[in-house]
């Protein structure tokens, strides 16, 4: 008996699929060759004038990004210089076939071995131009798949997507992949559920298969125990979409005319590689743990800067609000936390920054240097008293001056805290000098009502809309309109549908939320009606 | 009438010189007469502006300073027009905006 198809990867663009797999062949008829490098030069060329003719065929039928892509397919198909290497590898006495391989698989091998994300996806374009050729060459067909179907392989050009009808539903599961290929976005505008990164894919033609491409996941039915639970998150995702699509691009607005600022939380640069800008108000906390913990050890500042600029760069102009390392607690980092037996009350967060000034330093320095690349701003995690905010604001300065001295192009961004541990909550006056609040809610719940977030046993004192929590909230928001500080919120509550009223009526209109939940709390936000207090 | 012409410029546009704006650049280019260059540096390497394999192959992200010389027919008019449209992000205000 085989062992129960299981695989996680990473959603390329969300959704659920439950249908047949199906495997994307790539078996081509054997080329016939023609004999004489005339023969070949001018059957390459009929191949290549073939592939020019389809490209615009499809593109008289396509719109948007389905037709940018085709667009730059075609240019490169009619490119002197993309032939050019075939050619003379014919006049050199190679066969149409071979020599059009080799020259398109040089060209992608220098995409992929691009650091950009989006050069290396660009790979999977050049392959599917080699294989248009290629197919047209050999006489190949590609063989239909079913209705419905999930397809599997190591990867899926985009002209096999804009060929699949997608009318029944399917969706397609990567061994390889990329959330910044041309077909995943292709993917994501026609909502069509992807995923990638899954690893190799056993072959399993015709079986039926469950995808989630919310979570990233990919199981055998047959095999899975929990297909009523897949159904069931299957049906509520159609619902939120359909409810939610309608509000993802507009500015969100209470029923009685109240603007809220929507904005997203990113826990990994590539997250924004799926999230259109124009559809929140900024990141209002991008997350710094996904560097440490690396098996390769602590991020060096180069990395650091990379990631935050990429970050920045994509906003535009819009804030984002860049939290320093909140390591500890339930996020350990070998080489830098400590063994603790009560790590949510030890030394995490800005107090493990400040008792390790080497580490924090070098963060401090690529923050300060990514942000000239956009708007930032900066949170420190766990302060508790108004000497860790001081002591970590002298720390950005003493870099700042640092930098400026030795001529490095750099900008000190406004630095705020989060509010989360209970005691800035309860006077969140002692706190005036921070440029800005955040209340990160989940910690907050968990040390007001001393229920900690991943004990299932006590979930049900774990509850925000406590009226502790909120009051502790409400004060917060009063004393921040008081004193012109702005605030926000960014834990789980933000994005969800159930506590949202409560946060508006304590006084939030300021929620930071996770991309996938982007949508809902915007249609959430639009059927409330909170008074114009 | 026969010309030479160069000039530099900032490439501002937040992806850089990526597919779409190679397309518009090499199109661009090719609506002119004279041979036109592009290089990412003052001495060179130089390669064809009208051909989007080599344009792509320089992977010129934001921030680059572009070389371009061209010799011919317009060859003033092109360097112009594509220095033009380098500096309107290859007419893509929303071009950093990916949708979701």
């Amino acid at each position: 008996m085989s062992a129960p198809l299981s695989l996680t990867g990473t959603p390329a663009s969300p959704g659920y699929a439950e249908g047949p797999l199906f495997a994307l062949g790539t078996a081509l008829n054997r080329y016939e060759p023609k004999g004489s490098p005339d023969g070949e030069r001018a059957a390459l060329l009929t191949a290549l004038d073939g592939a020019s003719e389809a490209l615009a065929l499809l593109i008289a039928d396509a719109v948007g990004e389905a037709a940018e892509m085709l667009e730059f397919q075609l240019a490169m198909v009619e490119d002197d210089a993309l032939r050019a290497p075939a050619l003379a590898a014919i006049d050199a006495g190679a066969n149409a076939a071979t020599a059009w391989q080799a020259a398109l698989g040089e060209e992608i091998a220098g995409y992929e071995a691009s650091e950009d994300d989006y050069f290396r996806a660009r790979a999977a374009d050049l392959a599917d131009i080699r294989d248009r050729v290629l197919r047209d060459l050999t006489g190949s067909n590609q063989e239909a798949s079913p209705p419905g179907a999930i397809l599997t392989g190591d990867d899926i050009t985009p002209s096999r997507f804009l060929q699949t009808d997608w009318t029944s539903g399917g969706g397609v599961a990567l061994a390889g992949g990329s959330s910044a290929s041309h077909v995943a976005m292709l993917a994501r505008a026609r909502g069509v559920p992807m995923v990638v990164g899954l690893g190799p894919v056993p072959a399993a033609s015709g079986r039926t298969a469950l995808l989630d491409a919310e979570h990233g996941g990919l199981a055998l039915s047959a095999d899975f125990p929990g297909v009523e639970a897949f159904r069931r998150a299957a049906a509520a995702f159609r619902s939120r979409r359909a409810g939610a699509d309608a509000y993802l691009r507009k500015p969100a607005v209470t029923a009685d005319g109240v603007s809220i600022r929507v904005q997203v939380n990113v826990a990994d640069p590539s997250d924004v590689d799926t999230i259109d800008i124009a559809s929140c108000d900024g990141v209002g906390l991008m997350r710094t743990e996904f560097l440490f913990g690396k098996p390769s050890g602590l991020p060096d500042e180069e990395t650091q800067y990379g990631a935050y600029r990429k970050v920045l760069e994509w906003a535009g102009g819009k804030p984002v609000t860049i939290r320093t390392v909140d390591a500890g607690g339930d996020k350990p980092v070998p080489g830098f936390t400590v063994e603790e037996g009560n790590p949510f009350l030890g030394l995490r967060g800005i107090r493990l920054s400040l008792a390790r000034p080497d580490i924090f330093r070098v963060q401090i320095r690529a923050i300060l240097r990514a942000a000239v690349h956009g708007n930032a701003k900066v949170m420190f995690p766990m302060v508790a008293v108004p000497a860790e905010y001081a002591e970590a604001a002298v720390l950005f300065a003493d870099e700042a001056a640092k930098l400026a001295a030795t001529g490095v192009p750099h900008l000190l961004p406004p630095l705020g805290i989060m509010v989360e541990v209970p005691s800035v909550a309860v006077a969140p006056e002692l706190f005036a000098d921070a440029a800005f609040f955040s209340i990160g809610s989940n910690d907050l719940t968990q040390y007001v009502m001393a229920a900690a977030r991943d004990n299932g046993r006590v979930a049900s004192l774990n509850v925000v809309t406590n009226p502790a929590v909120l009051r502790l909230m409400s004060g917060v928001a009063a004393f921040a309109e008081r004193s012109g500080i702005a605030l926000s919120l960014c834990g789980d509550a933000g994005g969800d549908p159930a506590s949202i009223p409560a946060l508006l009526a304590a006084g939030l209109r300021d929620l930071s939320v996770v991309p996938a939940q982007l949508a809902t709390a915007k249609a959430s936000i639009a059927g409330l009606t909170i008074g114009s207090a | 009438m026969s010309q030479n012409a160069e000039a530099t410029v900032e490439i501002t546009h937040e992806v850089g010189l990526h597919a779409r704006p190679s397309v518009k650049f090499t199109k661009l280019a090719k609506t002119f007469p004279a041979a036109v260059e592009m290089a990412m540096a003052p001495d060179g390497p130089w390669f064809d502006a009208k051909s989007i394999v080599k344009v792509m192959a320089a992977k010129a992200p934001k921030g680059t300073m572009l070389h371009l010389r061209a010799s011919g027919d317009r060859a003033r008019e092109a360097v112009e027009a594509l220095v033009a449209l380098v500096e309107r992000d290859f007419d893509e205000g929303e071009a950093h905006v990916r949708s979701a």
